[in-house]
């Protein structure tokens, strides 16, 4: 498993956590090449539906992340994406994704080394799991 | 057919030393769509930017990837190139492949193959973008200024003075607020009235302004430059215009009784007054609470003598309908006064008083003159003790804030005692001293070496009567917890600063968000701290915390910039990035259903009901409508939306799928 090449999304808000990716870039902090970001402008524009959209394109995991609790750019947007995060970890029960895949967290703009640790946390817990090969499983559920 | 142009930067060797930019350019050459793939060393130099506008027109381009920085950084510039080129500009998209991939990663093949992907993930995006215009939104140059303190005052004349219109509403019926009921104001100890009442005046006289005293806001409509705003002109009694303020109703009228809002029911009023004699307008007000006419339906005194026939005892409230393009909410604080301190004897004792009440004692304009004597007995008291932290800074008692004022006004209080009662003896019982400001704490400890006054460290755990005298009991922390008995003539709390009674329900009218203790929310406590989170509403003084007079003013001024700013331009620009809902040809007009889930997520109020009528004029579908002037993008709507009827521009479902599909490689395959 250990030369297993993940591949991981990141949902991240336009406000913090990608402004605090940038920083682990200014700041030249080295982490796993494996995430990649798509940008939003607000964890609360997240359907969670993309996530599974994901899991049935062939991600091995996903990271969610944006403003810190009371930090949001648009002042309760975070608070939105958490019920949803609780919500859909039932459904990812429901249809037997091991929860590990998906990581949500919060990161700030001025963040940048817990990014950094963010990334290499989850691509190495991704990589012990292994590859989700439930993919097409999922698709033939009318998911992807 | 998609012609997408992708330009590939080196950055110097900031992103060229870890990426293999030229395998890039090749590959990305081959994604489908992709009719142009260059790379240069500085794409956002000139020569660069002049790359990109080049192959605009000569490729006919019909979106541009950028593929360099992050959009935080150079999305503005070559958006702008695109525009410049003919392009629309959001048709441009950024991918970061420096901050989010050259600097984080080692150079090699994952680094090289992580840059493609972003790449290719953005060569999606930009192929499901469309071309925006910017929404434009006219503003009505006319401000709304709730409250007529120091904090509405300064407000309302900054913003007159450059060149607006101003509509200043104040609930009672002169402007000043609490500071026209100060005696002398910290540090410098001059005279409150002397330096406000001349702004009041200022006021009264400005071309700009529409004064509104003895009104409340009604209800607030529309958006950000676009409000409407209804103000209920509460019934004064009596005819504004005929009213000259002679004063004569004020001394014939028999009803004389009534404890003095304005001297904190030290002093006594009549039924028909005004607050104080400088007030602004200088008109009185009927009390009809009280008056003997309103009550029994005999007397009209004041109808009898008054030279100009102005006494209307039938007038009613009026509403009276503003338009208006910003808010600025000054609506100020209250103290804490009643049984909320039983321990104190406050409300039980007439010698107990609070803060404005000594205010009113040490105010030449007030009912003693000036002169410091208790409400009892009208002595001079021999001993004086202040408690400090009366309420504020105690979560048993549900107020865990600093209420910001008491240090300083307690320390300027003893001082003034002393300053009257020359032999007089001034205890301050104290937590902590906080002092923070300009010349504050050089004050404080004048009150202490110069004054003399006596600084106690601890809690007054009771206050209680014996033969005669208050006797405070309390504990010097400084002296080992020593417990400690003053007999005292007077006692003073400094009560905690709370929002005022009707904090809420003004909030509600205003959709502004508050805080656990109903002061009004800054839209972020460090960087935003005069607007509120709903556009076009400003905050200015206390009704956001406590604070003092020189940041209320100076919030004040703020607030009035924001204002200024705002009223600059005749349109609002904004960027289009905002939710948008479905709609479609009769029949069925909107794949929207109406069920409204959107509108109670919508931090900002922006989602409006639609309804669509038929031939008949019958309402035949209820849909939801986004207020473009309201909407700041967040999409939290969007992802609430049973039926995907709301979409957000920019990041619109089509385009964050594509997105996604792409970073899996498999997304050409799938569609």
């Amino acid at each position: 498993m250990a030369d297993f090449n993940p591949k991981i999304v990141a949902f991240v808000c336009n406000w913090c956590t990608y402004a605090g990716a940038d920083l682990t870039g200014t700041s030249r902090m080295k982490y796993a090449p494996q995430v990649s970001i798509v940008r939003f402008p607000c964890t609360g524009r997240i359907d969670f539906m993309l996530l599974l959209k994901a899991f049935a394109g062939g991600a091995d995991g996903i990271i969610v992340s944006g403003c810190h609790p009371n930090d949001c750019h648009y002042s309760s947007g975070n608070f939105h994406a958490r019920r949803r995060w609780v919500v859909f970890r039932g459904l990812m029960d429901f249809l037997g994704i091991d929860v590990r895949r998906v990581q949500f967290s919060w990161v700030s703009a001025a963040e940048g080394a817990k990014w950094a640790q963010l990334v290499n946390e989850t691509t190495d817990r991704i990589r012990r799991l292994g590859p989700f090969a439930d993919y097409q499983r999922l698709r033939g559920l009318g998911v992807g | 057919m998609a012609r997408i142009g992708v330009f590939i930067c080196h950055c110097g060797e900031n992103i060229s030393a870890t990426v293999d930019v030229v395998k890039v350019v090749a590959e990305a050459a081959r994604i489908p769509g992709v009719a142009h793939s260059v790379e240069y060393k500085y794409m956002c130099s000139d020569p660069g930017q002049q790359l990109v506008k080049n192959a605009i027109k000569e490729k006919n381009l019909t979106g541009v990837v950028v593929a360099a920085c992050s959009p935080r950084m150079h999305e503005p510039t070559f958006r702008r190139a695109c525009a410049e080129a003919g392009l629309n500009p959001f048709l441009c998209e950024m991918a970061n492949i420096r901050e989010h991939c050259s600097w984080v990663h080692e150079k090699g093949e994952a680094t090289t193959q992580k840059a493609l992907d972003i790449v290719r993930t953005l060569v999606a995006k930009v192929k499901k973008n469309k071309a925006l215009e910017p929404i434009k939104v006219p503003v009505t140059k006319t401000a709304l200024v709730l409250g007529g303190g120091i904090a509405g005052i300064q407000a309302a004349l900054d913003i007159a003075n450059s060149g607006h219109k101003v509509i200043l509403v104040e609930k009672a019926p002169s402007i000043g607020g609490h500071m026209s009921q100060l005696s002398e104001t910290f540090p410098t100890l001059d005279c409150s009235q002397c330096i406000l009442t001349p702004r009041m005046v200022e006021v009264a006289q400005h071309a700009n302004i529409t004064l509104y005293s003895y009104s409340e806001l009604e209800s607030l409509d529309g958006f950000i430059g676009n409000f409407k705003a209804r103000i209920r002109r509460k019934a004064r009694g009596l005819d504004e215009k005929l009213c000259t303020g002679c004063g004569l109703c004020m001394q014939k009228c028999p009803t004389r009784k009534i404890p003095s809002e304005f001297d904190a029911g030290l002093g006594l009023r009549p039924a028909i007054y005004v607050p104080f004699p400088q007030a602004v307008p200088n008109k009185p007000v009927i009390d009809r609470e009280h008056c003997t006419y309103y009550r029994t339906g005999k007397c009209r005194l004041c109808e009898k003598v008054c030279p100009t026939q102005a006494i209307r005892f039938g007038q009613e409230d009026e509403i009276v309908e503003a338009e208006v393009g910003a808010v600025v909410v000054a609506t100020g604080f209250d103290i804490k006064h009643g049984d909320f301190f039983p321990e104190y004897g406050y409300g039980k004792h007439q010698d107990v008083i609070d803060g404005l009440q000594f205010e009113r004692l040490a105010s030449a304009s007030g009912p003693t003159l000036g002169e410091i004597r208790r409400p009892s007995d009208g002595k001079v008291p021999e001993t004086v003790v202040f408690i400090a932290c009366a309420g504020s800074r105690d979560p048993a008692k549900g107020i865990e804030y600093c209420s910001k004022i008491c240090c300083m006004y307690t320390a300027k209080h003893a001082m003034l005692y002393r300053h009257k009662v020359h032999h007089g003896k001034p205890y301050v019982f104290y937590m902590d001293i906080r002092a923070g400001g300009k010349m504050y704490e050089e004050f404080v400890r004048r009150a202490m070496e110069e004054d003399g006054v006596q600084y106690v460290r601890g809690r007054v755990s009771r206050v209680y009567e014996r033969n005669g005298r208050l006797v405070v009991k309390g504990v010097d922390t400084l002296l080992g917890a020593r417990p400690l008995e003053i007999e005292a003539d007077l006692v003073v709390l400094a009560t905690a600063g709370v929002a005022n009674a009707g904090a809420e329900e003004l909030a509600q009218k205003l959709h502004v968000s508050y805080d656990a203790h109903k002061f009004y929310a800054e839209a972020h406590p460090k960087l935003r701290p005069v607007e509120t989170n709903t556009a076009g509403i400003f905050l200015a003084g206390a009704c956001q915390a406590p604070k003092d007079i020189p940041e209320s003013v100076a919030q004040a001024s703020g607030a009035a910039a924001k204002v200024g700013a705002l009223f600059s331009q005749s349109e609002l620009v904004r960027e289009p990035l905002i939710a948008v809902v479905d709609r479609q040809a009769p029949p069925v007009y909107s794949s929207c259903v109406g069920c409204f889930l959107c509108q109670s997520a919508c931090p900002y109020q922006a989602i409006e009901k639609e309804e669509f009528r038929g031939r008949d004029g019958q309402v035949v579908k209820t849909v939801a409508k986004v207020n473009p002037g309201l909407c700041q993008g967040c999409g939290t709507c969007v992802a609430f939306c049973r039926t995907k009827s709301i979409d957000i521009q920019g990041f619109s479902h089509a385009q964050v799928h594509a997105e996604v599909l792409a970073l899996l490689e498999r997304g050409e395959r799938d569609g």
